[in-house]
C-alpha cells in the first residue's frame, strides 16, 4: 500500500496547543497498554492476535498496534457496549466460543491450530465466519456471522482506528483541542494537519508533514 | 483530580464548577427525612430545563444522575474511545427483527444526560407532527398546540443560544436565532450542493454550539469532536447551559444516584424513591416525582416499581408503559471527492435539508430531513465493516481516503407501534436491579421512508460530483416513546402537562411522551416541552391543584 502521508506522524503534535492534558494522558495509556493477554488465556489469544492480524494487517513501516492486546484489554476491564443482541452471550463468553471455534475449524480443514495456518488459509476461515457458515460444538449455538461481524470486527477495527499510528496513515488530524481548526472550506489544509501527496510531490509533502 | 466516575461530586454542599479548572460552586442539600417538591430522575434535556425552571420558581428540587459529573475542562479528552465514559453502557439486551444498537448510538448517562454528547442539532417540529393522526392520516395526535409550542422553542433557542441562520427556509416564520449560524466546512458545501441541484432548499444547521462568547463558554473551535464532549465548553449541553442555573437557583444535584425504585404510600400517591449512591441504598422522601430517564431508563423505572396497589408498574394503568417505542432512521450515503473534504473539522452536521416534502406529497407517512456528516476514524471504520463488509487490506486502503469521504444522514420518523417495547429481563445490573430488553422491527412504512430518503441522498450526491457512493443501510439513534402523552387516560400514560394520569404526583418529563417522534432530531422538542411543564405546575401550584 503506497503511503499517502509520507513523513505524518500525529504523534508529533504532542506537544503542541492541539493536545490537551487530559489527551496527552489518554494516549499515553493506550500506547502502554501491557501486551500479554489478562482476560483470554495464553492459547485464545494466539487465535486472537492471528485474527486481529488479518482483519486489520500492520503497516510495515509505522510503530506497530497491538490489537489483540487492546481488545484483550476491553475484555479485562469489561468495557461493554451498552447492548447485546438475544443470540449472543455475554462478551468475553463469546470470544471464548468464537476463538475456539476458529481454531476447530482450522483443525478440522488443515489439521492444524489456527495461528499456524498460512494468511490464505486463516482468510478463508475468517470469511466463512463473516458468511455465517461456521457452526460445531464450540460455538454452543452462537451464531459466527454474528461473532464476526458484531464481536470481533468491531472490537479489532475499533482498537486499530483509536491508535495514532491508523491516524498518521490515513492522515487524520487527531485531536485538536484546544486549537481546534480554522479552515473550513474544501481543498483547505490547516499547517497542523496533514499533507496529502501526489505523485511527484513527496519530498515537499514529506518537509510539511515534519512541521505539522 | 478525583475520579468522577468513582465516587459523587456534588456532596458537602457543592458541585463542580464546569467553566473553571478545579473550581466549585456551592450548593444547596436536602435531608432525606423531608419531602422536597420535587425529586426529578435525570438531568437531560428533558430533565435539566425541567430542574432549572422549577428552582427558579421557588420549589425545593433535587436532581438525581446515574452518571457522574463532569468537568468539561478536565475529564473530555479528545479522543473517541476514552469518551465512551459518556454512555450508557449498562447491559441491555436487544431483539425483534431490527435489534437496535443502543451505547454510544442513543444514551448517555452522565449529569446533562445524552446532551452532553448530542451533536447539537435543535430543530422544531414542523405543526402538523403534532396532529399527525387527524391531519396526517398516521400515528397519534399529541394534545399540544404547535402554536403554544413555537412560543416555548423561542425559550429553549435562547436558552441554549441556537446559532442559526436569519431566515429559516421551511414552516411558519420564526424569529431569528440568537446567535449568527457557524461558518459551512467543505462537506455542508457539498449538501448544499446536492440539494440545489435537486431543487430543495437547504440552511446551514441550527446547533446548540455558540458562533459568539456567551458567559463563560468561548466559541466553538470547530475541533469536531462534539459528540464525545466539548472540551472548550462551547456547547450548550444541560451540564453547560442549565445545571449551574438550576444550582444557583438553589437546586440540589445527586450524581452517580441511581434511582432503582419509585415508592407509593397507602393513598397511591408517590411518597418519594429508593436510589443507590457511596455504596449503599437510600430514600428520599418527595411531594412529587419527575421520572426524566429517556426512553428505556423511564419505563424500566415505572415497571420495576410494580407493587401490590400496581402489579404491572406505576402509570401503567394503559398497559402503554414500555410501548410504542421509537427510534430515528439514520441511514446514510457516502462517497468520494477528489477535492479533500476534511469532514472531521467543525461539528458533524454543519447544513441541513428539512422538510424537502413540505407538502407531503408522498406515497408513505412521515417526514425525515438529511444532513452533512463527519465521523471519526472509529465511527467511519465500522460504518466500512458494516455497510461494505470490508476488513484486511481492502479497509486499510479505504480508510486512507477518508479526507476524501462526504456523505449524508438521514433522520427519519418511525411509526409507534405497540409491539416494539421496553420490557424487563430476568438478568440484573451492578445494582440488583432487572436489564431492559428493547424489542425492536421496522414497519413497512419505515422502510419505505428509509428507501425514499436513501434514493434521494444519493441522487443529490451524485448530482454534487461525489463517486463510489454506496449506502449504510442498518442504522438508528434518537429514541421516543414507552410513556406516551395523549388525552385519554385509555390510550396514554401523561396528559399535556406531563403529568401521568393514575398517579397525580407522578410525572414523566423526557423523550419517553412523544407519541409520534417526527422527521427531525427530538432534543429541543424535548427541552421545550420541559419548559412547558415547569409553567404548568406553578399555574397547577397556583391553583392548589398539585
Ligand atoms: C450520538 C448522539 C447524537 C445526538 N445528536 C442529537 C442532535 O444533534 N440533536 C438532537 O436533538 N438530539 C440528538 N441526540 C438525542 C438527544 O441527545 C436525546 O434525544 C435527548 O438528550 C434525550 O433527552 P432526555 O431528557 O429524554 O434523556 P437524556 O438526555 O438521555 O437524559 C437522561 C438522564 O437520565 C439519567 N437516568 C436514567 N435513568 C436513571 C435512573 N434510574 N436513576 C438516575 N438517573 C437516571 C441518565 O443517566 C441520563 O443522564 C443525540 C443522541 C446521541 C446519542
Ligand atoms: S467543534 Fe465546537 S462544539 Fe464541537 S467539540 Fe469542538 S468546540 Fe465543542
Amino acid at each position: 500500500m503506497t503511503d499517502h502521508f509520507p513523513g505524518y506522524d500525529v504523534l508529533r503534535k504532542r506537544r503542541t496547543p492541539s493536545w490537551d492534558e487530559r489527551t496527552r494522558q489518554a494516549i499515553n495509556d493506550r500506547l502502554s497498554v501491557p501486551r500479554e493477554p489478562r482476560f483470554l488465556s495464553p492459547e485464545l489469544f494466539a487465535i486472537l492476535a492471528a485474527a486481529c492480524g488479518r482483519i486489520i494487517p500492520q503497516p510495515p513501516d509505522r510503530p506497530p498496534v497491538p490489537v489483540a492486546a487492546m481488545v484483550d484489554t476491553k475484555l479485562f476491564e469489561s468495557k461493554r457496549d451498552g447492548y447485546r443482541f438475544a443470540s449472543m452471550p455475554e462478551q468475553g463468553e463469546a470470544y471464548r466460543r468464537g476463538l475456539r471455534g476458529f481454531d476447530d475449524a482450522a483443525q478440522s480443514l488443515h489439521g492444524r491450530r489456527f495461528a499456524g495456518l498460512e494468511p490464505a488459509a486463516q482468510d478463508q476461515i475468517l470469511a466463512s465466519a463473516q458468511k455465517g457458515e461456521l457452526d460445531g460444538p464450540a460455538w454452543q449455538g452462537m451464531p459466527s456471522k454474528m461473532f464476526f461481524e458484531h464481536r470481533l470486527l468491531i472490537d479489532a477495527v475499533s482498537a486499530y482506528y483509536a491508535h495514532p499510528t491508523a491516524w498518521s496513515e490515513m492522515g487524520f488530524g487527531g485531536p485538536a483541542s484546544p486549537r481546534g481548526y480554522v479552515r473550513m472550506q474544501l481543498n483547505r489544509r490547516d499547517p497542523w494537519e496533514a499533507a496529502e501527496a501526489k505523485p511527484g510531490e513527496e519530498d515537499r509533502v514529506r518537509w510539511e508533514n515534519e512541521h505539522v | 483530580m478525583s475520579d468522577p466516575m468513582t465516587a459523587p461530586r456534588a456532596i458537602n454542599g457543592r458541585a463542580p464548577d464546569v467553566f473553571r479548572e478545579g473550581g466549585w460552586v456551592e450548593m444547596r442539600q436536602f435531608s432525606e427525612t423531608e419531602a422536597v417538591d420535587f425529586v426529578v430522575i435525570g438531568t437531560g434535556a428533558g430533565g435539566g430545563p425541567l430542574i432549572t425552571r422549577l428552582a427558579e420558581q421557588g420549589f425545593s428540587v433535587i436532581g438525581f444522575d446515574a452518571g457522574p459529573y463532569f468537568r468539561p475542562l478536565e475529564d473530555f479528552a479528545s479522543d473517541e474511545t476514552t469518551q465512551n465514559q459518556l454512555y450508557w453502557l449498562d447491559e441491555r439486551i436487544v431483539d425483534g427483527d431490527n435489534p437496535m444498537h443502543m451505547g454510544g448510538n442513543n444514551s448517555g448517562k452522565a449529569v446533562g444526560g445524552s446532551t452532553v454528547h448530542f451533536a447539537m442539532v435543535s430543530l422544531r417540529f414542523r405543526p402538523e407532527w403534532f396532529k399527525s393522526r387527524s391531519l396526517l392520516g398516521y400515528g397519534a395526535d399529541w394534545p399540544l398546540d404547535w402554536r403554544e409550542m413555537w412560543d416555548y422553542y423561542r425559550e429553549a433557542e435562547r436558552a441554549l443560544s441556537i446559532s442559526g441562520p436569519i431566515n429559516y427556509p421551511w414552516g411558519p416564520k420564526r424569529p431569528r436565532y440568537p446567535y449568527r449560524a457557524h461558518e459551512m466546512n467543505g462537506a455542508a458545501h457539498v449538501l448544499a450542493r446536492g440539494a440545489e441541484a435537486m431543487g430543495y432548499k437547504w440552511t446551514p444547521t441550527p446547533l446548540a454550539t455558540v458562533s459568539a462568547p456567551r458567559g463563560d463558554s468561548p466559541p466553538c473551535v470547530y475541533r469536531g469532536f462534539c459528540r464525545f464532549g466539548c472540551s472548550a465548553n462551547a456547547k450548550q449541553s444541560q451540564l453547560v447551559a442549565f445545571i449551574p442555573r438550576a444550582l444557583a437557583a438553589g437546586a440540589e444535584i445527586r450524581d452517580l444516584a441511581m434511582v432503582g425504585r419509585i415508592e407509593t404510600g397507602a393513598d397511591g400517591r408517590a411518597t418519594g424513591v429508593h436510589y443507590f449512591r457511596e455504596g449503599r441504598w437510600r430514600f428520599q422522601r418527595a411531594r412529587n416525582v419527575v421520572v426524566a430517564g429517556y426512553a428505556i431508563e423511564t419505563p424500566r423505572l415505572l415497571l420495576a416499581s410494580a407493587n401490590d396497589r400496581y402489579p404491572d408498574g406505576l402509570a401503567n394503568s394503559s398497559g402503554l408503559v414500555g410501548r410504542n417505542l421509537m427510534t430515528q432512521s439514520n441511514q446514510g450515503v457516502y462517497g468520494s471527492l477528489k477535492d479533500e473534504v476534511r469532514w472531521n473539522k467543525g461539528p458533524p452536521s454543519l447544513a441541513v435539508t428539512e422538510h424537502w416534502n413540505y407538502e407531503d406529497r408522498k406515497d408513505f407517512f412521515g417526514g425525515y430531513c438529511w444532513m452533512s456528516q463527519g465521523p471519526l476514524p472509529i465511527e467511519w471504520a465500522t460504518a466500512l465493516t458494516g455497510s461494505l463488509g470490508l476488513w484486511g487490506e481492502a479497509l486499510r486502503e479505504r480508510m486512507t481516503r477518508y479526507n476524501h469521504q462526504v456523505g449524508l444522514k438521514m433522520v427519519g420518523e418511525m411509526l409507534p407501534n405497540e409491539n416494539n417495547r421496553v420490557t424487563l429481563a430476568d438478568e440484573t445490573d451492578q445494582y440488583g436491579l432487572r436489564i431492559p430488553r428493547i424489542t425492536y422491527s421496522w414497519g413497512d412504512n419505515d422502510k419505505v421512508l428509509i428507501q425514499h430518503a436513501l434514493g434521494e441522498m444519493q441522487t443529490s450526491l451524485e448530482l454534487a460530483g461525489v463517486r463510489d457512493t454506496f449506502r449504510q443501510e442498518d442504522d438508528t439513534n434518537h429514541l421516543a416513546g414507552t410513556a406516551r402523552m395523549g388525552s385519554d387516560p385509555g390510550s396514554s400514560v401523561v396528559n399535556s402537562d406531563c403529568r401521568s394520569w393514575d398517579i397525580p404526583n407522578l410525572w414523566v418529563c423526557d423523550g419517553s411522551i412523544f407519541p409520534t417522534t417526527g422527521g427531525v432530531n427530538p432534543s429541543l422538542t424535548i427541552s421545550a416541552i420541559a419548559l412547558r411543564t415547569a409553567d404548568r405546575i406553578k399555574a397547577l401550584a397556583a391553583r392548589g391543584e398539585l
